[in-house]
């Protein structure tokens, strides 16, 4: 330890109100706690486990088992059936894990928000991380399936992926902070969002093609983009067109005609909605932050 | 240059009158929610300068945990802003971010992170963190193996070796056992040394005397005074005295044939003032009763401190000090000169008793205090008065 403390330390400010930049760069701070966290939920949910992070893979394997079963019974799938949930599956299982952990972030670690001192922000954004890590591994697992079965991706498409994972990546975490401060003061908001999870799995083009549903919005006198008004439904028709790699299956369509930069202008105002959502998300956290230590 | 600036910072916490937590009342309610606003913290502004030791004193709710807690970033201010310069760690709860499931190791690089510090630098501090809890064989171990005193060292090795500028200091020293509280003395006295900036919160003045140089006292919130530790620590036994109810109801009547009724324990001149200082003197009366004749009374008076250790203990045999036999009824006046106590309340028990049948006896106790307080900064137990000093070369 040294023996002298130098007049230089940095100037830390505490007050009721923070601005944006100021909560961003207090984050950017606390990155290796955010990092440490991330590390110890991993650690501790596989802790015990013999087959550890395979079970990361379990659900969305067992779901796409199922999927692909019933659909084949019903005579509902089209070629490459379980390719098409797959790629939905994966982005919707990074979706749902995010939101149905980061709203009880808070609330589970009251020990540690009324004790500790430190960006609360962090808690919500580590499960948003935690969940990115199952999503990678569950990327690579996706990948090694298209290679063993020899499907081709569409690589026109192909470059969108890191841009959609980033987009969606950005919109989760001002949702993770939005529904954990939510979580604290009225704890339905956990069982609510189980609920809307469950609805938002079947208005997403996940085990149907999005064309489906926009033909029928068509048909019953809506705009053709109304299915996009879903903001995960722009991330997982990209996934689609690239992996998937064709927008139709015979003579049926499966997914707009279009080049890469119609989808990447979904993903643009998918980015700007995101963006809102943070410094909203931002805003409400900084007047709720203050106070959770007491309200918990 | 001030480690820490408070300007104008004040805590409200709102109270729901109706405490349900559902999204249904809310709506029916429209928003319109019942709240009550307590204030934990009135308004104050407080600066401490870099290197010097803070006392913040307060008897349990005066709000002396809220400022803690502000100060520390755990609960932010409803107004002001507090500045501060350079890294700070708590010791208010130790190890409170440990997760039981990891290791010791894993946990250290997680708290240390709570702190804001990088990898780098915890690696680098690692070995110091473990040789100074002790724990090298354990520190592979899940710490839900670990007894609660080497879960504390673990939280006290990290939180003073990751280099605070700032060190919080809550009631932590309360806990622990002995050995671990001389520890944690030993190492603030360490971090004055170097200069460190400390802030101690706790309602035992003793301690305040001792590491403090500086001290506030809270009171319902507000601060009533910032001063030097003596006089701090008087302001707040006078407040202390203030708060405190007037006790002794649930003793049973003293019963017997000779029986202690009352007694009172005054300052020798100011019979209205609750305290004397260190060296004063002090009027102590005792009143009896009596059904039969008392020839050879004495009068035992026990003086406890607050942790139960007997200060003196005197026998007064009346007669030998020319008072006449008791009657029925009366009233025995004892006068102490001078009581060369320093700080604390102290607890006097009474015991009448004849001598020649010692059968008869009275006993009073547990029910009287007296308070002394001290202006000064002494410490210690005992009042010792310092003549004029002498020097003379070679």
């Amino acid at each position: 330890m040294s023996a002298t403390v130098g007049n230089t330390g940095e100037l830390r400010v505490i007050a009721a109100r923070r601005s944006n930049t100021q909560q961003l760069r207090e984050i950017w701070q606390y990155r290796e706690l955010l990092l440490g966290l991330i590390r110890k939920e991993l650690k501790v949910r596989y802790k015990n486990s013999v087959l550890g992070f395979f079970w990361s893979m379990a659900q969305p394997v067992f779901l796409l088992c199922i999927y692909s079963l019933v659909f084949s019974i019903l005579d509902a799938g089209f070629d490459d059936f379980p390719i098409w949930i797959l790629c939905g599956l994966v982005v919707w299982t990074l979706v749902s894990t995010t939101l149905s952990t980061s709203v009880q972030a808070i609330t589970t670690n009251q020990h540690l928000v009324s004790k500790v001192a430190f960006p609360r922000a962090v808690m919500p954004l580590a499960t948003l991380g935690s969940a990115l890590v199952h999503f990678v591994l569950q990327s690579i697992a996706l990948a090694v399936v298209l290679v063993i079965v020899r499907h081709p991706v569409d690589w026109e498409y192909v470059w969108l992926l890191p841009i959609a994972v980033a987009v969606l990546t950005l919109f989760l975490s001002s949702l993770a902070l939005l529904l954990s401060t939510i979580n604290v003061y009225a704890r339905d908001t956990q069982h609510l969002l189980d609920l809307a999870l469950v609805a938002m799995f079947w208005a997403n083009p996940i085990v149907y093609a999005y064309q489906l549903s926009s033909d029928w919005f068509v048909d019953h006198g809506w705009p053709a983009w109304t299915p996009l008004l879903n903001p995960f439904t722009s991330v997982i028709i990209v996934f689609q067109r690239a992996i998937y790699g064709s927008a139709f299956v015979g003579d049926r369509q499966l997914l707009p005609d279009q080049g890469p930069l119609w989808y990447l202008g979904n993903l643009g105002i998918l980015f700007l909605v995101a963006v809102v959502c943070c410094i909203v998300g931002l805003r409400m956290f900084d007047k709720a932050e203050g106070n959770f230590a007491e309200i918990l | 240059m001030d480690a820490i600036v408070a300007d104008n910072i004040s805590k409200v916490f709102r109270l729901n009158e109706d405490p349900s937590q559902s999204i249904k009342e809310r709506i029916v309610r429209m928003g319109r929610s019942r709240y009550r606003d307590f204030v934990a913290l009135e308004p104050l502004d407080l600066t401490i300068a870099q290197g010097s030791t803070m006392g913040i004193l307060g008897h349990n709710g005066s709000g002396k945990s809220t400022l803690l807690k502000c100060l520390s970033g755990i609960l932010k201010p409803t107004t002001g802003t507090i500045q501060l310069r350079g890294r700070l760690a708590s010791l208010l709860e130790l190890g409170a971010g440990f997760h039981p499931e990891l290791t010791g190791r894993e946990n250290v690089y997680i708290n240390a992170a709570f702190l804001g510090i990088n990898r780098r630098e915890i690696d680098r501090i690692f070995d110091d963190i473990v040789a100074f809890a002790d724990l090298a064989q354990f520190i592979d171990e899940p710490v839900k193996h670990y007894s609660s005193g080497m879960y504390v060292r673990l939280g006290f090795a990290v939180a003073v070796n990751v280099d605070p500028d700032i060190l919080l200091v809550d009631e932590v020293l309360a806990v622990g056992d002995e050995v671990f509280q001389r520890r944690c003395l030993d190492r603030i006295r360490h971090f004055q040394q170097e200069g460190r900036t400390i802030v101690v919160v706790t309602h035992a003045a003793d301690l305040v005397r001792q590491v403090c140089d500086r001290a506030i006292v809270l009171h319902h919130g507000k601060l009533v005074a910032d001063a030097r530790p003596g006089e701090a620590i008087h302001v707040f036994r006078e407040h202390l005295q203030g708060t405190m109810v007037e006790g002794g109801a649930a003793a049973p009547p003293p019963s017997g044939a000779l029986r202690i009724v009352g007694a009172t324990i005054t300052h020798a001149h100011e019979a209205e003032r609750r305290y004397i200082e260190p060296g004063e003197a002090l009027e102590v009366r005792v009143m009896y009763e009596s059904d039969i004749d008392v020839d050879s009374p004495t009068l035992e008076i026990v003086v406890h401190s607050a942790d139960g250790q007997s200060v003196f203990a005197v026998d007064l045999d009346l007669a030998a000090h020319g008072l006449p036999p008791l009657g029925r009824s009366g009233c025995i006046t004892v006068p102490f000169t001078s009581v060369p106590l320093l700080d604390g309340t102290f607890t006097v028990d009474f015991g009448l008793t004849d001598r020649r049948d010692p059968q008869h006896t009275a006993q009073r106790q547990g029910r009287d205090e007296f308070d002394v307080l001290n202006p000064t900064d002494g410490r210690g137990v005992a009042a010792v008065t310092v003549g004029r000093l002498q020097h003379r070369a070679g």
